[in-house]
Formats: structure tokens, C-alpha cells, sequence
């Protein structure tokens, strides 16, 4: 069973935070990890491979830097890496980073299932699973977080749903896509890591001529939607701070309750100990 | 070929083989050849004296879409019954429409489905689609997607949306790759630009710390899919239409899924997009015994529990309870947010509750500039004593009745 993971290093969304100003993004600072969700896709594939044999491949589209999530993939237990990396991909929604991706594992050539996460935390688009799927034009299924069988051309899976689940057979190969419900991801081993960091590692890195794109069908150039503005987000509240020790604040809530209908004037009394 | 040279002009100078990024250029006896590597990237062209080098790669110009006329929106249904971001979309659509005159159509798939078609009209809809058949009755990618490639190619719409659930998340980017239209994922606001026509998809991007406007110029169908619960339904009981049904023919063995069987989980479900009140828990809870406390001013308000994100990694609540960026949009008469520093992937599941109470340990928390009413304060003092004063108006209100 080979498999390929796709796996995105993120910016940790968690320590992002707002020019109140400019309303642009502060970076600095802000450490890079490995999309979560991908995380869980390297579990389960890791996982299939102990049992089934075969390899692992981490596959990631991003700038040089990228190669940590590589090298991270490995010190977890994938066998190979590869990075696609160019000037060219920079700028790419997810129709030009599925054609991108699409083109890198057909170069790969040989698998039998595709993995990555449901979404990744920076975009949370949820596309680049289903359009990898179409651009290679294999079956998918999203929001995995069961795979109950798997053998020769088939497996199947349990794909979450708002309201319960369903049990999908799909035919292999096939892309899934994986939420964080499927697995608990092992730590990489310091060893395999180490190792992931040496010359003799086995990763290798793509450029747009290595996997046979053209420029204007990747990156900003073949994109199909661009980003007319960003703004930061606002409300549109007054934000009216209640003063006062507890009882009086509380007091004070309830009376804005009333005045504004949320409880009926004679629902609520004053508290006559006050 | 996109990019090769004029040998006439070529005087051998070499720069470009310099300047070509990926070795693409070699140069033989008849001077600078083009290799299979060339990504028609165009560096060479810059550095080239003689403009020996030439492209067709030309600049990127919109094209004219003003054939394209028509808001479809996919009218998600399982076992026979619409979701009800479909009727959502419906009343988007509709305002979408008034801007542009164009028509609202509903495009529905499944088997034996035809009577939703009331229903899309009267929230809107001007035609309805139908799609019938045996192999159409659970949601499978492929099958979907072959017929609104079809439906796309024949009727050339300029707008199609979805709703942004399980089933649209899937289908929406399998068919914007497969007809090669652009695609915003999770839309809050959809409006038209005045001056070009065109559709301005807003989202929150980065985890909601920043909300981008994106348009999609060069394709068509505009395509977005939008979060269930922000858009707003509404009825139109004059409204008239009409149902044109799809011919569908389906060759199962290139589907490649097979759905075996659909489990609804037998837990409540709970679902926060209907609630009129809700109570909310983040970090500053502290512990799932916190939420009991919160659990009391739910019940006595009659409201529902819910939280953000590390409240339900903390494992203090479900995921199903989960309101924000990555949980659900929620717009309730009244929201309660006690201990929630309001960080922006939450208020992007918050900010169009009605009336917004806020209360929090730190003056500067976000939470306090998006609330109606702010409580500086231990939500573990306030909320008891929130509590307490509402117990108490209740039992004076019932000691009055029973003295009367």
C-alpha cells in the first residue's frame, strides 16, 4: 500500500494577531506548524502502512522553509518527502494549487491512496482534497475519520456528517480526507528526525520544470479567484460597561433586560435585600 | 511551444541562459534552443538585447461574460427533506437578483424529490430544477458533480452557490475544478459590485483574524459556498415558478463510492443555529464543573449551552456545542459569553446574535468591544449571582400568583 500524504505548513493561527491600525496581519513572530489536521492524515497513513507494508510519502506545495513539515513527516514515520517549490506557485488559490499538486503526484506516479487533512487552519477552504480528486480524476471522500477495511482495490470508510455518519465502499486508488475524530498523532522520534535533517535524507525538491507545469497555470497567474480586500473584522455594538460590585452590575444587566424586552417587566423583581 | 527564439536575432550572448530559472535553454550550434523544461515563465525575454526571445503569453485580460446570466443555488436535500441553508441561499439569491435582474433558479438532485419544488418557490426560487433518479438518493461526489457539469455547460449561469455543510464542502471544489470556475469556500456576505457586476464573496481567512473580499473575474459561474445560519430565509408567498426536470442517465460503475449505509447518531442533536438564548463558556470557565455553573443560568433562562474552540478541546463541552470559525454560526435572540476572551475565530460565529452580554476577568478582552453589555468581572461571582436575582424575580413572580 503506497500512499501519499499531502501536508501544508501554516502560520500557528492561534498567535496571529491584528494591526488595529491597518487592519493587515502581524507576522512576526508567529511560529510555523504543521497543518493539525494533516497531522491525523500522517497518523492514519503511517498507521496503514505498519500493517499493510509499503511506504509513505509526504508531498507539500510551499516556500523553501516548508522542509520542516517534511522533515517532520518523516521523524514521524513517513518513508519519503517531497517539497514543490517555486517562485512561480507563490500567490495560488486552490484551483492553481490542485493543478500544482495534481501535476506532482502524477509525477509520482505510483499509489494507492491519497491522504490529507479535511482543511488547513490559515485558509479552512476545505478544497484542495476534492480538487486534487478531480484534477486526477480518482473518487474522494471527505471527512474520514473512520477507515474500517481496506484491501486490493477497495476500502472503506466511515465519512463524519453533521447529524451522524455515513459508511462509503470507494474504489483505489482514492483521495480521503481526514478530521481530527480519526486518530491521535504519534510524536515524531527524535532519531527519525535527525536522520530527516541529514544530506543523505529522502526528500527531494520540485520546481515548476521538474514537475512539467506551465507558469501561467500556477501561482497568482492561474488562479481563478483574487483577493480584492482585506479588512479587519468589526462589530457593530456600542459596548456599554456596567459598573459597580456584582450584585449592583447584575442588577444593572437584568434592568437592560427589561428595557430591552429580553425578560418581561414582571418577570424579574429587584432583589429587596439590596 | 509558448516561448522559442528567432534565430535570425539571436547573437549569441548567453544571458538568457543565465537568467533562465529552471536550465530550460541550452545553447547548440544553432544558437539558444528551448527545452521541454520551459515553464514560459518569461525571464529570459526580459534579459534578451536583441528580443530574439518571444512568448504568447500575454497578460491576462477578463473576459466578457454578459451571456452569463442566471443565481442557481443547490438545493441540498437528505432523504427528502432540505436543508435549511437551502432556503438561506434562496433568500440571498433573491437580493442578489434585484441588483443584477437576472433569474433565481434552484437546482435539486436526489430521487423523487419533485415535491420541494413548492417549497423553493415559495422562498423564492423562479425555476426549479429537477434531477430524479434511483442512483441520485444518497449524496455520492461523482454522480452529483457529472450532472451539474452538465447543467453548468448547458445553461451557463453567472452565479451558483452552495451551502457550505459536509455535502457542499465536498461537491462545490470538485466541480469548480471540474468546469474550471473559481471558488470562495465559506462565505458570510455576498454582495454585487456596483460598477463591475461582479460577485464579492467575503470570508474570514487566517482563522478569522482577517476577513477578505475575494471576486473570481476570469470564470464563470462566480462559485461560493455559504455558512448555514448567516444567511436570512424568507418566504415569498407570491412568488411563482416553474419546475424543469433534468434527464439523468448514470452509468454506475464509473460513480467509484457506494454508500453503505447512513447512521444518524442517536445523541440530540444539538443544534445552536436554532437557539433563542445561548450560554457560552471559554478558557476563563476553567474546568468542566465551570460549565455547570453555566449549565444553571441555561436552564433558568432557557437557553443552551455551548462554547468555543478550547472549551471543546479541553474536552469541557462537545463539539457539537462548538460556536466559531471552525464550529457553527449562530444567531440567537440573546448570547451570554462568560469567560470568552473573544478571539476573532469566535465573534465569526457570534456577531449576529441580537443582544450580546460579555462577561470577562480581562478589561482589555476583544469580547468587550463586540457585546451589548459588558461585565468586568469572575464569571464564578457573576454568573451565580445572574443567577440568584433572576431565581429570585421568578419565585416573588410566583409567591405574588399564589397569593393572588
Amino acid at each position: 500500500m503506497d500512499i501519499i500524504v499531502l501536508v501544508k505548513q501554516v502560520p500557528d493561527t492561534t498567535e496571529v494577531k491584528l494591526d488595529a491600525k491597518t487592519g493587515s496581519m502581524l507576522r512576526e513572530g508567529v511560529n510555523s506548524v504543521m497543518n493539525p489536521d494533516d497531522r491525523h492524515a500522517l497518523e492514519a497513513a503511517i498507521h496503514l502502512k505498519e500493517s499493510l507494508g509499503g511506504k509513505v510519502i509526504a508531498l507539500s506545495m510551499g516556500p523553501v522553509q516548508a522542509i520542516d513539515v517534511i522533515s517532520e513527516a518523516i521523524g514521524m514515520g513517513a518513508d519519503e518527502g517531497i517539497l514543490v517549490s517555486d517562485r512561480a506557485f507563490a500567490g495560488a488559490d486552490s484551483f492553481a494549487t490542485s493543478a500544482t499538486l495534481g501535476k506532482a503526484i502524477a509525477k509520482i506516479g505510483k499509489y494507492d491512496l491519497i491522504i490529507c487533512g479535511r482543511q488547513a487552519i490559515d485558509g479552512d477552504t476545505a478544497q484542495i482534497g476534492p480538487q486534487v480528486a478531480e484534477y486526477l480524476k480518482l473518487p474522494q471522500v471527505t471527512y474520514v475519520f473512520d477507515i474500517e477495511a481496506i484491501e486490493a482495490g477497495a476500502v472503506l470508510v466511515k465519512r463524519r456528517l453533521e447529524n451522524g455518519y455515513e459508511r462509503v465502499e470507494s474504489t483505489l486508488p482514492a483521495v480521503l480526507t481526514v478530521i481530527g475524530e480519526m486518530n491521535r498523532p504519534r510524536y515524531p522520534m527524535v532519531g527519525r528526525l535527525i536522520d530527516a535533517c541529514r544530506k543523505h535524507a529522502r526528500i527531494q525538491v520540485w520546481n515548476a520544470a521538474d514537475i512539467g507545469v506551465q507558469t501561467r497555470d500556477v501561482g497568482l497567474a492561474g488562479s481563478l479567484t483574487q483577493v480584492i480586500k482585506t479588512f479587519a473584522p468589526k462589530g457593530k455594538r456600542q459596548a456599554e460597561m456596567l459598573e459597580g460590585d456584582t450584585r449592583t452590575v447584575v442588577r444593572t444587566l437584568l434592568d437592560r433586560m427589561r428595557e430591552n424586552r429580553l425578560i418581561s417587566p414582571g418577570e424579574v423583581t429587584h432583589d429587596c435585600l439590596g | 511551444m509558448t516561448v522559442w527564439v528567432e534565430a535570425d536575432l539571436c547573437n549569441g550572448c548567453k544571458r538568457c541562459l543565465k537568467a533562465c530559472p529552471y536550465g530550460a535553454l541550452e545553447f547548440g550550434q544553432q544558437g539558444v534552443g528551448v527545452q521541454e523544461r520551459c515553464t514560459s515563465c518569461g525571464a529570459c525575454l526580459e534579459v534578451c538585447p536583441q528580443g530574439a526571445l518571444q512568448s504568447d503569453v500575454r497578460p491576462r485580460t477578463a473576459p466578457d461574460f454578459s451571456d452569463r446570466k442566471g443565481i442557481w443555488i443547490f438545493a441540498e436535500q437528505r432523504e427528502g427533506k432540505l436543508a435549511p441553508v437551502a432556503l438561506e441561499l434562496l433568500g440571498k439569491a433573491h437580493q442578489l437578483a434585484s441588483g443584477l435582474n437576472q433569474e433565481v433558479c434552484a437546482l435539486v438532485l436526489g430521487d423523487r424529490v419533485s415535491h420541494l419544488t413548492e417549497t423553493l418557490i415559495r422562498h423564492g426560487a423562479e425555476t426549479v430544477y429537477v434531477a430524479e433518479h434511483e442512483a441520485l438518493k444518497d449524496y455520492r461526489t461523482q454522480v452529483y458533480a457529472d450532472i451539474l457539469e452538465g447543467l453548468m455547460n448547458q445553461y451557463r449561469p453567472n452565479i451558483l452557490l452552495m451551502g457550505a455543510t459536509h455535502i457542499g464542502r465536498d461537491l462545490a471544489p470538485r466541480v469548480s475544478r471540474r468546469i474550471g470556475a473559481g471558488l470562495t469556500a465559506d462565505c458570510t456576505e455576498l454582495s454585487i459590485d456596483p460598477d463591475e457586476g461582479i460577485l464579492l464573496q467575503t470570508r474570514p481567512a487566517f482563522g478569522g483574524n482577517i476577513m477578505a473580499t475575494i471576486a473570481s473575474r476570469y470564470s464563470r459561474p462566480q462559485m461560493a459556498t455559504v455558512r448555514p445560519g448567516v444567511m436570512e430565509a424568507i418566504e415569498r408567498p407570491g412568488n411563482r415558478g416553474r419546475e424543469i426536470t433534468v434527464a439523468v442517465s448514470v452509468q454506475e460503475q464509473q460513480i467509484g463510492t457506494r454508500v453503505l449505509e447512513i447512521v444518524r447518531e442517536k445523541k440530540e442533536v444539538i443544534r445552536l443555529c436554532e437557539a433563542k438564548v445561548i450560554v457560552a463558556g471559554g478558557r476563563g470557565v476553567g474546568d468542566a464543573g465551570g460549565f455547570k455553573v453555566l449549565e444553571e443560568l441555561a436552564e433558568t433562562v432557557n437557553g443552551t449551552v455551548a462554547g468555543t474552540r478550547v472549551a471543546v478541546e479541553e474536552g469541557w463541552i462537545p463539539v457539537d456545542r462548538q460556536v466559531g470559525q471552525t464550529g457553527q454560526s449562530v444567531r440567537p435572540e440573546l448570547y451570554i459569553a462568560c469567560g470568552i476572551s473573544g478571539a476573532i475565530q469566535h465573534r465569526a460565529g457570534m456577531l449576529n446574535s441580537r443582544y450580546v452580554i460579555a462577561i470577562n476577568k480581562d478589561p482589555r478582552a476583544p469580547i468587550f468591544q463586540v457585546c451589548d453589555w459588558g461585565i468586568l468581572g469572575d464569571l464564578h461571582d457573576v454568573v451565580p449571582e445572574l443567577v440568584r436575582q433572576l431565581k429570585k424575580g421568578i419565585e416573588t413572580q410566583m409567591d405574588t400568583d399564589e397569593h393572588r
